[in-house]
């Protein structure tokens, strides 16, 4: 995967709680065999009238001219409900590199970091903060710096605003670097196999 | 020191701890199925890797399958193109498949309980939420994302980090027509759909230890519904009679040996949870959601809450809510119309539920517009509830008993719901347009959409049994 370092972006402020996985990505979009091509199913029913895309719903921001940018914005508990990757697939695959929130769900969290989606927790009251500051000019843009775990929000005409954001050292060096969970693991398989001996646990021999 | 029941399970799967980072977390169960594991296998054929321990890998096709005539090839492309896929994987890989036709096949949380592949003290991940269910047998279970899958796949771990520890004591007895889905309903409602977040969920109490083994898997079921990671219950008499004598369940020596470790799995007196919560079972009546997230949730008794009693900044949200599902702050949900009753899903579509709903229904007509379908679990309890005659009754009821998969719970397949229209379903999520495009869900107990089947409306069972 392509390491991760500092993304300067204008974001698209998506003010709504609890978006669930069947709004980013519906079930009846799941069929494919292959990791490509979910953005243009992104957040399909919100974007469009009876599922029909020469019908884009004027309310709902994709749909607006105005915004733009690889970083997406969302209000808490982003990703809550099933473990469906093709979510993380599809924002990636439609251009967003971060998400922002002030909660992110457990499952989502995780499939998003497995993309180089990066996954920025923020204050409510910062989020709240970048919320205004986009609706009031959309050329707002904000910068995540991951080496030093940094999001600043570049206000314009006024001055920056930075928050401090977390994430466990282990995940951040792989995503400095590139490498993914499962190089790591591939790394361990005789620490595995002689953990399975020592253990002798009873599940294996179901 | 104490430790509580998901900490004595956590501490024997660790294969290593990273310095400020997760651990490498051992799994002894894998669930894959149709749906979240192509992705993964390309995966694998892609770096030149093999299975690690196919033996600990089960596979079931339940997401993206027809039920109805499913001895037919699957008509639609896509989904025909996924199930063969896992066939060719599962043969590939050397994983075995209970695929469609098969006797053991079904809803991937139905079917590794019903066999007795889910066991006290495991560790169990499948490409799914409700994954959680099995945590009913004192397992740690919880669902993964594909890429995820892929590395249970080549190494049969995951990294993780430990989640805090939330316990939730459910007291007392609980009233004439609630049942388990009504508790999980409640507790929802108390904590909202995030709630959870970041925590490992044991149930305990008198009205959790009183529950049958099918009614503590609807409940850990739902702890995804609340954000936790998993939900867990410690494993009892009801859980080992429950066990016993399954197709692949320890047996003679085996048995005892298994039996003295599961004895060992629950919560020491004084081991300490970073969040308690106590629930009083009397409290709680058949419940219902009015909303589009898991959390919107009320007494059948009850109203809508009204707009003054809903927070300045959560107006807006609540709103959506509302109009999506068209209802109005503060009215009443008793006597609302339905169109569909759903009883199905991996939270709903076990023996117990249909022996439920036919013990209701016996004698009784459905309303004349309203379409309900039962979907059941797995071949096992569609051939079970034929045995019983319970497809006698619901035939005689007017309800029409498909085959098993996940069916309209998430409408992937052809089951979904019309757009607008009400359906009351034993499922587990009413966000918007997860039973199909702009369809309105009331989520339910089997015994409350039972008794919407009958009136067409949305009533309290308790005044018509």
């Amino acid at each position: 995967m392509k390491a991760i370092t500092t993304i300067t972006s204008t974001a698209v402020p998506l003010d709504e709680e609890n978006v669930d996985m069947d709004q980013i990505i519906p079930a009846r979009f799941l069929k494919a065999t292959s990791r490509d091509g979910f953005g243009k199913n992104l957040f399909r029913d919100w974007r469009y009238e009876n599922d029909n895309e020469s019908l884009p719903r004027k309310d709902f921001v994709l749909n607006d001219p105005k915004f733009h940018g690889r970083i997406l914005v969302a209000a808490k508990n982003f990703g809550c409900g099933s473990s469906r990757e093709h979510a993380a697939w599809a924002l990636k695959d439609y251009g967003f590199d971060v998400v922002i929130s002030s909660f992110f769900a457990d499952i989502f969290k995780n499939n998003a970091l497995n993309n180089f989606l990066l996954p920025v927790t923020v204050s409510e009251s910062f989020l709240s903060e970048i919320f205004k500051a986009i609706e009031l000019a959309p050329s707002t843009t904000l910068t995540v710096d991951l080496a030093s775990q940094t999001i600043t929000l570049n206000k314009i005409k006024q001055p920056a605003a930075t928050e401090i954001f977390d994430i466990n050292h282990y995940k951040k060096t792989c995503l400095l670097n590139g490498y993914d969970d499962i190089d790591y693991l591939l790394s361990m398989k005789d620490e595995i196999a002689a953990f399975e001996n020592k253990s002798n646990m009873h599940a294996r021999t179901i | 020191m104490p430790k509580s029941l998901f900490e004595k399970i956590w501490d024997t799967h660790i294969v290593k701890t990273i310095t400020d980072g997760p651990a490498i977390f051992y799994i002894d169960k894998h669930f894959i199925h149709e749906v979240t594991s192509p992705q993964a296998f390309k995966g694998l054929e892609q770096r030149g890797l093999g299975v690690f321990r196919p033996k600990q890998v089960v596979a079931t096709a339940d997401h993206n399958v027809p039920t109805l005539n499913q001895h037919l090839p699957i008509k639609e492309e896509l989904s025909r193109v996924q199930v063969d896929t896992l066939q060719r994987n599962c043969a590939k890989f050397g994983i075995e498949l209970y695929g469609l036709g098969h006797p053991y096949q079904g809803i991937v949380h139905v079917i590794g309980p019903e066999l007795g592949i889910t066991q006290p003290g495991m560790t169990i991940v499948c490409g799914d939420s409700h994954t959680s269910t099995h945590g009913a047998f004192g397992t740690i279970a919880f669902g993964i994302g594909t890429s995820e899958v892929e590395m249970v796949l080549a190494t049969q771990c995951l990294m993780q980090n430990k989640p805090k520890l939330m316990r939730i004591n459910v007291e007392g007895t609980l009233n004439k027509g609630v049942v388990s889905k009504d508790i999980i309903l409640y507790i929802i409602s108390k904590i909202s759909a995030s709630g959870a977040t970041g925590f490992a969920v044991e149930y305990a109490g008198s009205a959790i230890r009183a529950l049958s083994m099918e009614a503590r898997m609807t409940i850990c079921n739902m702890s995804i519904e609340m954000g936790a990671r998993c939900g867990i219950i410690a494993p009892d008499e009801i859980t080992f009679q429950y066990i016993q004598g399954k197709k692949f369940a320890p047996q003679g020596a085996d048995w005892d040996s298994a039996l003295t470790h599961w004895k060992t799995l629950f919560t020491d007196a004084d081991a300490t949870f970073d969040q308690e919560l106590d629930i009083d079972a009397s409290a709680i009546e058949p419940m219902i959601t009015y909303g589009t997230n898991p959390g919107m949730g009320i007494g059948i008794s009850g109203h809508v809450p009204g707009l003054q009693q809903i927070e300045e900044k959560e107006k807006p949200s609540f709103e959506k809510s509302l109009h999506y599902m068209g209802l109005e702050p503060g009215s009443e949900i008793k006597g609302k119309k339905v169109d569909y009753v759903f009883i199905g899903s991996c939270t709903n579509s076990r023996i117990e539920d249909l022996r439920l709903v036919a013990s209701f229904v016996k004698g009784k007509q459905k309303a004349a517009e309203v379409q309900v379908w039962i979907v059941p679990g797995s071949k096992q309890v569609e051939q079970q509830a034929k045995a019983e005659g319970i497809d006698r009754i619901f035939a005689d009821a007017g309800f029409l008993l498909r085959q098993p998969g996940c069916s309209a719970c998430l409408g992937m397949n052809e089951d979904k719901i019309p757009a607008g229209k009400y359906c009351i379903s034993t499922s587990n999520r009413n966000f918007e347009g997860r039973q199909g495009p702009s369809a309105r869900t009331f989520l339910a107990s089997p015994l409350t959409a039972a008794a919407a089947a009958i009136t067409g409306r949305v009533s309290d069972v308790r005044e018509l049994m």
